[in-house]
């Protein structure tokens, strides 16, 4: 019998640009999933859009020999995660399942974490998030509203990682491999993206971080995160 | 008493140095009026800013820090006009020092009271800063000590204290001749400020002590103070801001704007409370080397920092690097120079220009240039992070230009109430036999 208090999951991603068309649809879901503030194109041009996971373009080449890489970039949910030792109030800390939380009630809005995030994926609320009626009515209840004057950003769809845990403890048995999706994961067309637990050596995430393609962002930084990148082979 | 040509009759100071405490003029009348306005002003932007959101000011994603934060630096590095300078003249036994230290310790208490105010405007939720305070409460929880925000938080909170103390025990002598002298509510308060204060050996010899102390234990403040400071930005992994060398680079331009700003305060002091036999040339003399001196030691630092990191070519460095010195921010780096360098070595460095005039010239373009020098060393930073993709540029709105400018008013208005409440040079310090044995 397993002690199921005990932290067994170390969740992760893997995301193959080999495969990714930048199409988008992972920041569409995650807005739809994790009731992100809407912008409008003034305050988007501002720097005010609120997207916590974005597909990041590079261009290589000269025209007309150009090409595109698209890189979508969200939380790297880092092992050592620059931002949560500058939180002076433990808005920011690393739970149990090595996930790095955002605790909204907490966050006092000082914005250090941001400027100490390398891969600026943390997201402030400017003001009070206001929906267009009737859109306040498709807001997802199981993750809540941020007020203004707090961090914000991606949880690895915490709520759903929650949802899938208890099920599967109320059934007695291990959370399955790819049973938890994140929004972003479950909408890629592609299937560029791929969720999973590292702790498992079997799961498919686990597989793909241990590929030859396999690369994390700015790792030379020693952030150690948790989204791994299977780099185009082509 | 070397730097006075002659002395001057303790009954004539005491008439000099008191006069400014009693009436006041139109233009007096005037300035505080005009200074209230825009620190007024200033406030209405600050509760527009509450009501609404921090939004209203021009920070955005990737420059989550602007203005605000380039105030609070700035002014933290003002305060050390007076701690550090007066502490270093009184340990030393510097003679020239009397008139000049108790204008330098205002300073240091009011802009420490300005620039501690920077980081609460800033917060997404200024109501709640005293959760940055150690302190029981319902979230069962102590602020994290490994943040650099709470090294803060320390280090300007026991600053402060010090320094109020600093300020405050000069003080006592004088306040309590005011005193035996005052009437009316002004009796009232000298009285209760003197602390009972009565003047015998045992008095003398425990201020002398406690000065001695202050002084001592204010310049280690002091200097960890700005150290501190510098650590909100180099303890973090962003390129040109993870550098050892901003400790000392960070106190020293602390140091060189503080004399800057006493350098000015104290050619308004002499011309407009008429402080010539007081505030002599031999005094900005002194000050105006000790300002090239600072010069020449900021010169060094910022040569030293930027040569590395441009012989080290590491591309993001380089982005920051570029970005300052060839790129959007170039006019300001190379204003930045000017005003830091070019003018103080000039004006200053050549004994024939260095007059009262030239002298106050160099400060006000030190002041500046060191507000500039804050401003890029946080702006192009954050806009030039590690992953391009994720660039932006950060421009002020009238919000944060109104605060902004609303707290150097605030230190004109503090600073004409402190005047008149209190003799802004020394007054006990010129008696002749003043101490246990007289």
């Amino acid at each position: 019998m397993t002690d199921t208090n005990q932290p067994t999951h170390r969740w992760g991603m893997a995301i193959d640009l080999d495969r990714c068309t930048g199409c988008q649809a992972c920041v569409a879901a995650c807005h739809a999933e994790n009731n992100l503030p809407l912008s409008d194109p003034e305050s988007a041009a501002k720097g005010r859009a609120v997207h916590w996971i974005r597909v990041d373009r590079y261009y290589e080449g000269e025209f007309p020999n150009i090409r595109v890489k698209h890189m979508p970039v969200l939380c790297q949910q880092c092992d050592e995660a620059p931002c949560e030792a500058v939180c002076p109030v433990y808005a920011t800390y690393k739970n149990p399942e090595g996930l790095n939380v955002q605790v909204y009630n907490r966050c006092v809005g000082t914005r250090y974490c941001a400027n100490n995030c390398p891969y600026s994926v943390r997201f402030f609320n400017w003001f009070d998030p206001v929906w267009p009626e009737p859109l306040e009515l498709q807001h997802n209840p199981d993750v809540s509203i941020r007020m203004g004057g707090v961090m914000e950003k991606c949880t690895f769809c915490i709520q759903r990682i929650k949802r899938a845990e208890t099920e599967a403890k109320g059934e007695n048995r291990a959370v399955a491999d790819g049973e938890v999706q994140p929004a972003c994961v479950q909408s890629c067309p592609a299937e560029a993206m791929v969720f999973g637990d590292l702790n498992d050596p079997e799961s498919k995430v686990s597989r793909m971080a241990a590929s030859g393609r396999s690369t994390r962002l700015l790792e030379e930084l020693g952030t150690e995160p948790k989204v791994f990148y299977l780099t185009r082979a082509t | 008493m070397s730097t006075l040509t002659k002395p001057i009759p303790y009954d004539e100071v005491r008439r000099d140095l008191w006069r400014p405490l009693s009436g006041a003029s139109p233009t007096y009348l005037i300035t505080l009026l005009v200074l209230s306005a825009v620190v007024l002003w200033g406030l209405c932007a600050w509760g527009y800013q509450l009501y609404e959101g921090i939004g209203v000011a021009g920070i955005r994603r990737p420059v989550f820090w602007g203005f605000y934060l380039v105030n609070f630096v700035f002014w933290i590095g003002i305060s050390h006009a007076g701690t550090l300078i007066s502490a270093i003249l009184r340990l030393t036994d510097a003679d020239w020092r009397k008139p000049v230290t108790r204008a330098a310790e205002a300073i240091t208490v009011f802009a420490l009271m300005i620039g501690g105010l920077f980081p609460i405007i800033h917060l997404g939720r200024a109501w709640l800063f005293f959760w940055l305070f150690p302190y029981p409460n319902s979230r069962l929880l102590w602020p994290n000590f490994r943040s650099p925000l709470l090294w803060d938080v320390t280090a300007i909170s026991t600053y402060l204290t010090g320094s109020t103390i600093y300020l405050f025990l000069p003080l006592i002598p004088d306040v309590a001749q005011l005193g035996r002298h005052a009437t009316g509510w002004r009796r009232r308060l000298y009285r209760m400020l003197s602390l009972g204060w009565t003047g015998s050996d045992q008095q003398w010899h425990a201020l002398e002590r406690a000065m001695k102390l202050m002084a001592a234990t204010i310049l280690a403040v002091a200097v960890s103070v700005h150290t501190v400071v510098s650590w909100d930005f180099s303890m973090s992994i962003a390129p040109m801001w993870h550098s050892t060398i901003f400790g000392p680079y960070f106190v020293v331009g602390a140091i060189f704007s503080g004399i800057a700003a006493l350098l000015i305060v104290m050619s308004i002091l002499r011309k407009t409370l008429h402080l010539e036999q007081y505030l002599t040339p031999h005094h900005f003399n002194n000050l105006a080397k000790l300002l090239l001196l600072m010069s020449l030691l900021w010169f060094y630092f910022t040569t030293a920092e930027h040569l590395t990191v441009w012989y080290g070519n590491e591309p993001k460095e380089m982005n920051v690097f570029g970005a300052r010195v060839r790129g959007p921010f170039a006019p300001y780096f190379w204003t930045m120079v000017f005003c830091n360098f070019v003018v103080p070595f000039v004006l200053l460095g050549i004994k024939k220009l260095r007059t009262i005039t030239t002298a106050t010239i160099a400060s006000i373009t030190v002041l500046i240039g060191m507000w500039l020098e804050r401003f890029l060393i946080i702006i192009p930073t954050l806009s030039f992070g590690r992953l391009p993709a994720a660039w932006g540029r950060y421009s002020p709105t009238w919000v944060e230009v109104s605060i902004t400018c609303a707290t150097f008013a605030a230190m004109g208005v503090l600073y004409l109430l402190f005047s008149k409440l209190f003799p802004i040079v020394s007054v006990w310090e010129f008696e002749p036999h003043q101490g246990p044995d007289a």
